[in-house]
């Protein structure tokens, strides 16, 4: 079932500009996948290069951070709104 | 309310605390760059929204602060400061609490803003990004604005990041400003 996916500004250039898109999938990893297939300049910046989630961004199901939830195995349904968000962090 | 002439003698030292109309943090406040407000690369932002982010640094102290900054990308204003716990909760780190970061994302879209920016105290050392930061810069379009607490007095800094390229910009403190309406009738 196709989701909402909001898009950071940093990730909007490989969707040809587009602040939000969508993308099918049952599960967080799902949805992920069809969004790097929809749009390869995405690859490498969302997930690693062994599927797991990469550690500079932070992936919402509607309010909640999914690495407090199931990770990639995180349920969506349809309404639902995923969140991707720059991980900000320094020294 | 001192006129901006009469300030202009008060402008402390670069990045320090700003006077009615000053400037802060470096090139203008330096004589070396002459940049008017509007449309000039650089940070624009009110008196009251660069307290709320030293105030917030200063609250956190000894570890380091953080918080957003949502505005408008195009001519480098802020509009809200959004102060964020720092997971990190260190003196050396520091991370946007990350449903923080969503709850300010949010805010800032429904008031017609973005995210433009991230601040963050440096507790020890200047106001300029450290390796850390340089690397984990995570958006080219973002405004670094560092908050020294090393001195006595909080030395505010703005930078660009862009592929590992640190560049200074100079910073606007504005005032508010008031419109008073005519009274009705």
């Amino acid at each position: 079932m196709p989701v909402e996916v909001r898009l950071p500004t940093v990730l909007r250039s490989a969707a040809g500009g587009s602040s939000s898109v969508t993308a099918e999938g049952a599960t967080i990893g799902e949805v992920l996948q069809n969004l790097i297939a929809a749009f390869p300049a995405m690859a490498g910046q969302v997930l690693t290069e062994d599927g797991t989630l990469h550690r500079f961004v932070n992936v919402y199901v509607n309010d909640d951070d999914v690495r407090y939830l199931e990770q990639l195995d995180t349920k969506v349904a349809e309404g639902d709104t995923v969140s991707i968000l720059p991980a900000v962090a320094g020294g | 309310m001192a006129a901006a002439g009469e300030a202009a003698g008060a402008v402390p030292a670069a990045g320090g605390v700003p006077a009615a109309g000053g400037t802060a943090g470096g090139v203008a406040a330096a004589g070396g760059g002459g940049r008017a407000s509007g449309g000039e690369p650089g940070l624009t932002i009110s008196r009251d929204e660069w307290f709320a982010m030293v105030a917030h640094c200063l609250g956190a102290f000894p570890e380091e602060g953080c918080g957003l900054l949502g505005g408008h990308p195009d001519t480098g204003t802020v509009g809200t400061c959004y102060p964020t716990a720092n997971a990190a909760a260190s003196a050396r780190v520091y991370t946007v609490d990350p449903r923080d970061h969503l709850r300010a994302d949010r805010a800032a879209e429904a008031r017609g803003e973005s995210i433009m920016g991230v601040f963050h105290s440096h507790t020890h050392t200047d106001a300029y990004p450290s390796r850390t930061d340089i690397d984990q810069a995570p958006d080219p379009s973002w405004h670094y604005v560092l908050v020294s607490l090393r001195e006595t007095q909080p030395v505010v800094r703005s930078y660009r990041i862009v592929a590992g390229e640190v560049t200074e910009e100079p910073v606007r403190v504005i005032e508010p400003l008031w419109v008073v309406e005519p009274a009705a009738g």
